[in-house]
């Protein structure tokens, strides 16, 4: 062979040469079908960007060896026995290769976002210091524009809804007694996906005419008619999107068909639930994105006109027909955003407590409650779109009762704080500071409802201040909550407590400073999206921007301590948090496969206080059942259960 | 003193119904949310905002109330490290209790504001009619005076106390309508005249702001909205020079009103989008 072996394998240097046949690709096919149509010039940058954005992403997956083992299947070539040997991670280049173990996956997703994360957070502080006064500052308003733009669609598409894939990856088959995901290929795909897709959106910057400046939202005809970098967000949506999908396929099958026996679908654990309900989301609403972008690409790229259109021009394109479909994922993705969290908060707040969840059933009901109510509220973004007037109040009306289930998980978790033992460590204090965050921006999300009130302040910055506090306030303070909560499990060290607090404190303090006031300069009347403002609100916005550096700089806390946790802290026990759910019953860090022997749940995952109560225990359900004295079934007795 | 020093519940509704009553004097009396109101539906909006946060208050207290309680009461003391709390798994009662209790709150709430946004939109008949149009980066309006010639602004004038209804038509992309004193807010929809009605009541100049994000020069597009007395608005009308032809995407007089998509009609010089 002419090729050496080196760029055979799958690997870097093959993503190396696949990629610069990638760019040809692109290149030649532009190249050859300009010149069929006799088009002028031949070599069109544009044109070459937009099949290259395409094809170059799909084959560096495919150089490094996401594809290979369907690549062989599909044509008929021998398939290789799994031996197992892309399984688990021994050393940190593990990390930068096609890898099929859940928790190495996990373990990817969480670094790779928390990477976004910064990133998204230096924009902030960017958009913040570009606001600090009044008058233009050192950005242009194009470039402003691009910076608040990249900020929103990194955070969410890289930051917020991959996290929450990433902790569900490592701990749900634990969580679940599943010795993997039900696709571990699918899983490995799944993951690399995202860097891509976030490589194409921060390249956009690079791009001629500045990076993609419509906003997250990319609101057509803006966006059909921006320069080339509006494609980059375009196409980095359809990879993050895919990643998305294939990973809420993923943990359907996985959790309804990998369960350990005797774990019926009323003694999962609430996270469980919770990425079950994301995952019908995600599976639901995500094509819809991805229709969108296409729309856009087709419209830019191609001269569709399915958006081009202006008063007795002739043009019959349907602007707001955009926002529909763009919504009717964008609004399910603020659960997509949100569900994840509320199962991470149900665990911590039941283990630190040291109670069972109150209400376990109706917080399983409501998260499904919420999954359908869900599809019935988009155009409540959309009340000063200029649609038919008449779809208001339908929207109104299921958006102010989708607070009826939310409500319903914020009175259970309160219930479940009464009378326990709290136990108020770093993970707790995260949970007790979504909860408060999380109440105020559920009020306001009610307020927005109503639609005279919105139509006052929608597009300003009261819905800045909204959406902070359920993404920031919500969100993120689950996530930390859930970060420190498995640092132990997924690293095998314990964190820095008093750090944690600090961290916490300041996180609390800061975000509320910093997001609090912006409700009052919205009613007043302050636009969102804007890079430069009247004079009356300047100083509530020199004193936002200087508590959000301080609420920038607390992560810094939070980068230090796990950084030098993870290097150098205390080994941890397998169960420091004296949980009951399955994945504390195995080691810290868990073996590559898990579980050495396959365990039975007897029980409800939440029996804290309850005498002699058993969540699940290492035997086979034959064995089992004779030590199920102590553990209380939910209405089920085990017997009938354990034969599934 | 005594039953109250042994009733944690009771401890915990008084220390709400105080903290609510400060939270929401506070909220109505020492805030400055709105702009001052400058039109009917503004007084309707900051009543409605006022009912909301007299609603809002006592229910963000009521959560806090109950954190910060158990914070306090039931916070691990040393020694109760291996010590769990009591298996309580839930109550109906309760459960049904805050599941109906909000299900009528938010219902109600819902009710008031679809009466406030029927008398918000309700159609005065005799409006002056007033054609806004957007276009990156300006915007423009265009009235009919006396002789039924078109007039064109780049200031938005309008007569105190009298109802005004506006046309939003945008020439590239979306835009949107706002002046926060009016509390009125409506996008500019390239291919659709989407309707918004006001009635000022009050003298005064406010801002008129591009809200919905249009480009470069999106937080510069800005105008002025100014409100005069109905004899001085005449005046006004009156001394404004009539354009001829038409401006730039005002409708001719043959276009359907409506404005629909697909209109052969095509407008007066016609300014392509921005491309």
């Amino acid at each position: 062979m002419l090729i050496p072996a080196k760029l055979r394998a799958p690997g870097w240097y093959r993503v190396a040469l696949y990629d610069v046949l990638g760019f040809a690709f692109a290149f030649g096919l532009t190249v050859l079908i300009r010149w069929l149509m006799h088009q002028h010039p031949v070599v069109d940058g544009k044109a070459i960007t937009i099949v290259a954005l395409l094809a170059v992403p799909l084959a560096f997956l495919a150089g490094l060896g996401t594809g290979d083992y369907w690549f062989y299947w599909a044509a008929g070539r021998p398939q290789r026995a799994e031996d197992h040997s892309q399984h688990g991670a021994y050393s940190w280049r593990d990390y930068f290769r096609v890898n099929t173990d859940h928790k190495v996956i996990g373990i990817q997703y969480v670094v790779t976002s928390f990477f976004f994360l910064f990133v998204g957070g230096l924009l902030a502080m960017l958009i913040r210091a570009q606001l600090a006064k009044p008058g233009m500052q050192f950005l242009t308003t194009e470039q402003y524009n691009g910076v608040f733009s990249v900020h929103a669609t990194v955070l969410i598409f890289l930051f917020v809804i991959p996290v929450f894939a990433g902790l569900a990856n490592f701990v749900l088959p634990l969580m679940i007694g599943a010795p993997d995901m039900a696709f571990p290929r699918l899983n490995a795909l799944s993951f690399w996906m995202l860097p891509v897709a976030g490589v194409i959106m921060l390249m956009s910057f690079l791009a001629p005419g500045g990076s993609f400046a419509a906003g997250w939202t990319a609101y057509a005809p803006l966006s059909t008619t921006m320069p080339i970098g509006q494609l980059f967000f375009t196409i980095a949506v359809q990879f993050a999107g895919a990643s998305s999908i294939a990973t809420a396929l993923n943990f359907l099958v996985t959790i309804i068909t990998m369960r350990a026996p005797g774990m019926s679908f009323f003694r999962m654990p609430l996270l469980v639930w919770a990425n079950f309900s994301t995952s019908l989301l995600v599976v639901i609403a995500t094509p819809f994105i991805a229709a969108s972008q296409f729309f856009v690409l087709l419209d830019t790229a191609l001269h569709f006109h399915f958006f081009d259109a202006y008063v007795g021009a002739g043009k019959d394109g349907n602007v707001i027909m955009y926002q529909h479909v763009f919504w009717f994922y964008s609004h399910p993705a603020v659960y997509i955003m949100m569900l994840p969290g509320f199962g991470i908060i149900s665990e911590i707040i039941a283990v630190k407590s040291r109670k069972p969840i109150f209400g376990y059933r109706m917080m399983a009901f409501s998260l499904l409650a919420i999954v359908v109510l869900g599809f019935t509220v988009w155009a409540h973004h959309m009340f000063v779109s200029g649609m038919a007037p008449w779809i208001r109040i339908p929207m109104m009306i299921t958006t102010a009762i989708i607070a009826i289930p939310t409500g319903i998980k914020i009175f259970s978790w309160l219930a479940t704080l009464w009378r326990g033992v709290l136990h108020l460590d770093t993970p707790m204090l995260f949970a007790l500071g979504f909860l408060t965050m999380f109440t105020c921006g559920g009020i306001s999300g009610v307020m927005l409802a109503m639609i005279p009130f919105d139509i006052h302040v929608s597009q300003t910055y009261f819905v800045v201040a909204h959406l902070h506090y359920v993404l920031f306030g919500g969100s993120l303070m689950t996530i930390f909550a859930g970060v420190y909560y498995w640092f132990p499990k997924m690293t095998g060290r314990m964190f820095d407590e008093r750090l944690g607090k600090w961290h916490f404190w300041c996180t609390f303090i800061f975000a509320n400073l910093t997001f609090g006031p912006m409700h009052i300069i919205g009613i007043e009347g302050m636009p969102r999206r804007v890079a430069e403002y009247a004079q009356q609100f300047a100083d509530w916005n020199l004193f936002i921007s200087i508590c959000s550096f301080f609420l920038g700089a607390s992560t810094l806390i939070f980068l230090y301590n796990i950084v030098a946790s993870w290097r150098g802290g205390p080994r941890a026990t397998a169960n420091p948090w004296r949980a009951m759910t399955l994945e504390w019953q195995v080691p810290s860090p868990p073996p590559v496969f898990n579980f050495d022997a396959v365990p039975t749940v007897v029980g409800g995952p939440y029996e804290y206080g309850v005498p002699g109560a058993v969540h699940g225990i290492f035997k086979p359900p034959v064995e089992a059942q004779k030590v199920t004295a102590g553990a209380t079934a939910f209405s089920t007795p085990p017997s009938q259960e354990s034969h599934e | 003193m005594r039953t109250l020093r042994r009733n944690p519940l009771l401890q915990m509704a008084i220390l709400g119904v105080v903290a609510s009553a400060i939270g929401i004097a506070i909220a109505l009396f020492v805030i400055p949310w709105f702009p001052t109101d400058a039109s009917t539906q503004a007084k309707n909006v900051h009543t409605l905002y006022d009912v909301l946060l007299i609603v809002s208050v006592p229910i963000f207290v009521l959560v806090e109330t109950v954190i910060l309680y158990s914070v306090w009461k039931f916070r691990m003391k040393p020694g109760e490290e291996e010590k769990d709390g009591p298996p309580i798994h839930g109550n109906t009662r309760l459960e049904v209790i805050w599941t109906a209790l909000p299900a009528v709150l938010i219902l109600g709430l819902c009710a008031y504001s679809y009466a406030v946004l029927q008398s918000n939109e309700k159609n005065v008949p005799g409006s002056m009619t007033v054609n806004v149009t957007a276009r990156q980066f300006a915007f423009e309006f265009s009235y009919r005076n006396a002789q039924n010639k078109v007039v064109v602004s780049p200031e938005l004038y309008l007569p105190n106390h009298e109802p005004v209804i506006f046309h939003l038509r945008s020439l590239d992309v979306i835009h949107s309508f706002f002046v926060p004193q009016f509390s009125e807010k409506l996008d500019a929809v390239p291919g659709i005249v989407t309707t918004l009605r006001v009635t000022p009541t009050r003298i005064g100049s406010y801002p008129v702001e591009c809200t919905e994000l249009c480009g470069a020069g999106h937080s510069l597009m800005r105008a002025a909205a100014v409100v005069v007395t109905p004899t001085a608005f005449k005046k006004w009308l009156a001394s404004q020079s009539t354009s001829t032809p038409p401006p730039v995407g005002y409708p001719p007089a043959n276009a359907a009103q409506n404005g629909v998509p697909g209109s052969t009609t095509p407008v007066a010089n016609p300014k392509p989008p921005k491309l």
